[in-house]
């Protein structure tokens, strides 16, 4: 009794003191706040213990080494929302890394634009092959993106085989893409911040987007509601596929070689970005930029373990820590709403 | 019309007229007993192992025979551990994703351990209760906090290797006892099967037994259909889920000490990407991600036609780069063939009515 009393004099002063105070709190009850605060006080540390941290170049590197996982984990996030995965992620950025330095030796004077686009199609016709096998087949997108998984790796190995394309075989203008910089940030970090941007404005702000949180939140309430369930979850595949495609591209770009094994291992730092950044696993609900910030998180700490000189060996124990508060986190909220919403409605009876 | 006028005096008319709103789940399914068991998603998966095993018995040369046995079956051993408590966990509808990490945990523990000049058995004795720990770890978050095991096991996947990272870094520890790793690759006489495959062979049984002879293992199966109606039925869900992350801790810190051994060497990156060789295994053996189906025997079956698969193409000079395919397109097809099979049934059924309505109104 005490807390609905409790809450319902908060809720006054709340209504009371107006429309700020209403902004900070729904500010402070933002998914993404805590990673932010996180990624902040992250680099606060490392900054006061290592200043060369926070020079033009020390950012430059946080923001390179962050720009492809932070485009695979928007592609993730759009289907995790949905109720979806696709773990075939790093076979797929893979494929699509050893198909540009294929081109790029076949090819040398091919505009990079034209190559861009090929990796991004090239990306899109694997994510669409997924795409299919889920909605036609209606079997879950875990256990079809495990078997895609495998199958396009062996692709990647038949078609590699031994074989490495490495930065000397591409165009020095390709390389300049993770070189360059304008107003500071790398062109390709602008890329990726551009995709999380559009991707971000198509899932708030149109019905398309809205409609796969509706489909992550109830697959069959949103089939009710007139909703074309399996279109919409195709597209997603489709888009994931064309940004792990981008990705892919902008891997060969960034990296000095590809070969049969790139990119082998990452979809479970992608979902671990995704997941982090608020995303819930079983879908209905998170945001693009939230999945941007949590692989921006993940990524940084490497580089801070390395400014603060802590040994590299625990990076990858604290990236587990760290997921795993993130759901802890999620959760308590969840319950948090889950009272709110009980209490509240123990009060219109 | 007289039926309408007199409904009780009368018995129900003999041929109904036809049904179009009955629901396909209601068709009478056909099939009973035997014919059941025979016909089931894991038979069919025990006929193409059996089927695959004569085809490779005849058509590859030197497949017949106690070396491929012995090979064989030592490298599959750790996905066979591994696959045991992981069907009872997927037959619950969760997922451990930890699975490989614990393994190389356990590894880097025993490496270090042993460097640091401890009795052997000490080592395998703290290595098992380290495995049993991080199981009671991942079954302390999903079942008592209620989060999603998806999610939690990713977090310990990075955590366990990271664990491993910590405890043994860059190094590899090599000099185990002679005698017991001999032990470890050592076979039954001249059958080529790994006396190891003793101690396999009763885990296999410990859990088949657990799955398909007890009200636990019952159990296990009401969860995976929902939830809520097993809590009902009075089965205490979260320790149940609790016992399978524990239990799924122990076989994987076995299959650690395994991997060590086998290989004399303990490094942190050892069976990395093992879990999702055993989750692939585990659904082609029949396992339903949604839960609620699979069986043992399915399971084995799926690891060992997996396992055949890829020894007899290594054998039979299909290069290495097609068996990842292989298992991958095995898997697609194993989940997208009952769909379609389902898409047929529905077709046939939709025609049959059709063709009765078409009759009746005659």
């Amino acid at each position: 009794m005490s807390s609905t009393i409790e809450h319902r004099e908060s809720s006054t002063t709340a209504g009371r003191a107006g429309g700020g105070l209403r902004t900070l709190g729904s500010v402070l009850r933002l998914r993404e706040l805590p990673v932010l605060v996180a990624l902040a006080l992250l680099v606060l540390i490392t900054y006061i213990n290592n200043p060369l941290f926070l020079s033009p170049q020390g950012i430059k590197d946080l923001l390179l080494n962050a720009t492809i996982i932070v485009i695979l984990a928007a592609g993730q996030s759009l289907l995790i929302i949905t109720r979806n995965i696709d773990l075939s992620v790093g076979s797929m950025l893979g494929l699509v890394a050893f198909g540009t330095g294929s081109i790029f030796a076949a090819m040398p004077d091919l505009p990079i634009i034209a190559v861009v686009l090929l990796g991004i199609a090239f990306g899109a016709l694997l994510g669409g092959v997924n795409g299919l096998l889920v909605t036609v087949a209606k079997v879950p997108a875990l256990v079809i993106t495990l078997g895609t998984l495998y199958v396009f790796r062996g692709l990647n190995n038949a078609w590699a085989g031994g074989k490495q394309y490495f930065a000397g075989d591409r165009p020095e203008a390709f390389g300049a893409l993770s070189v360059d910089t304008v107003l500071g940030f790398p062109i390709i970090t602008l890329l990726a911040i551009a995709v999380v941007v559009a991707v971000g404005v198509y899932m708030a702000g149109t019905r398309p987007g809205r409609d796969l949180y509706a489909i992550g939140s109830d697959p069959e309430a949103a089939k009710v509601f007139g909703i074309k369930v399996s279109q919409r979850v195709f597209l997603a595949f489709l888009a994931n596929g064309a940004l792990a495609g981008l990705a892919g591209v902008l891997y060969a770009s960034r990296f000095n070689s590809v070969g049969a094994t790139t990119g082998s291992g990452m979809e479970l730092d992608v979902v671990a970005a995704a997941v982090v950044g608020g995303v819930a696993i079983f879908g209905g609900s998170g945001t693009v930029a939230g999945a941007a910030l949590g692989a921006l998180l993940l990524t940084t700490i490497t580089s801070s373990l390395t400014a603060l000189r802590v040994d590299k060996f625990w990076q990858q124990a604290i990236v587990g820590i760290l997921i795993l508060t993130a759901i802890i986190i999620d959760r308590l909220a969840s319950l948090r709403t889950a009272k709110k919403l009980r209490t509240s409605e123990a009060r219109n009876v | 019309m007289s039926e309408t006028t007199t409904p009780r005096s009368k018995p129900a008319p003999p041929a109904p007229v036809a049904d179009s709103t009955k629901p396909l789940a209601d068709e009478p399914k056909g099939r009973t007993g035997a014919a059941r068991i025979l016909a089931s998603r894991d038979a069919i998966t025990i006929y193409a192992l059996l089927a695959f095993l004569i085809y490779a018995a005849v058509a590859i040369p030197r497949f017949a025979s106690p070396v491929t046995t012995g090979f064989l079956l030592l490298d599959v051993i750790p996905v066979l551990l591994i696959a045991m408590p992981m069907t009872l966990i997927i037959i619950t509808g969760e997922i451990d994703l930890s699975v490989a990490s614990t393994a190389g945990l356990t590894s880097a523990l025993m490496g270090v351990l042993w460097a640091g000049g401890m009795d052997i058995w000490l080592v395998l004795v703290i290595c098992l209760l380290a495995g049993t720990a991080a199981g009671m770890f991942n079954g302390f978050l999903i079942a008592v906090l209620g989060l999603p095991s998806l999610a939690v096991t990713i977090g310990t996947l990075a955590l366990f290797r990271g664990l491993a990272l910590v405890v043994i870094g860059d190094n590899a520890v090599a000099n185990f006892p002679r005698a017991l790793t001999a032990f470890f690759t050592s076979k039954l006489g001249a059958t080529g099967i790994p006396t190891v495959m003793i101690g396999v062979v009763l885990i296999m049984l410990f859990f088949g037994v657990l799955l398909h002879f007890t009200p636990f293992g019952r159990g296990l199966y009401a969860m995976g259909y929902s939830k809520e109606a097993a809590t009902f039925v009075g089965i205490n869900v979260a320790r149940s889920k609790f016992w399978l992350y524990v239990g799924s801790g122990v076989v994987s810190a076995l299959a650690g000490i395994y991997w060590t051994l086998r290989y004399t060497s303990a490094r942190s990156d050892n069976a990395s990407g093992l879990e999702l060789a055993v989750i692939a295994a585990v659904l082609l053996g029949g396992v339903s991600i949604f839960g609620g189906k699979g069986t043992i025997p399915g399971v084995i079956a799926g690891v060992l036609l997996i396992g055949t698969l890829n020894y007899a193409l290594r054998l039979g000079r299909v290069s290495d780069v097609v068996l990842i395919t292989v298992t991958g397109l095995l898997l697609i097809a194993s989940v997208v063939a009952p769909s379609i099979g389902s898409a047929i049934r529905e077709w046939r059924h939709t025609r049959r009515v059709r063709r009765q309505f078409s009759q009746n109104s005659a």
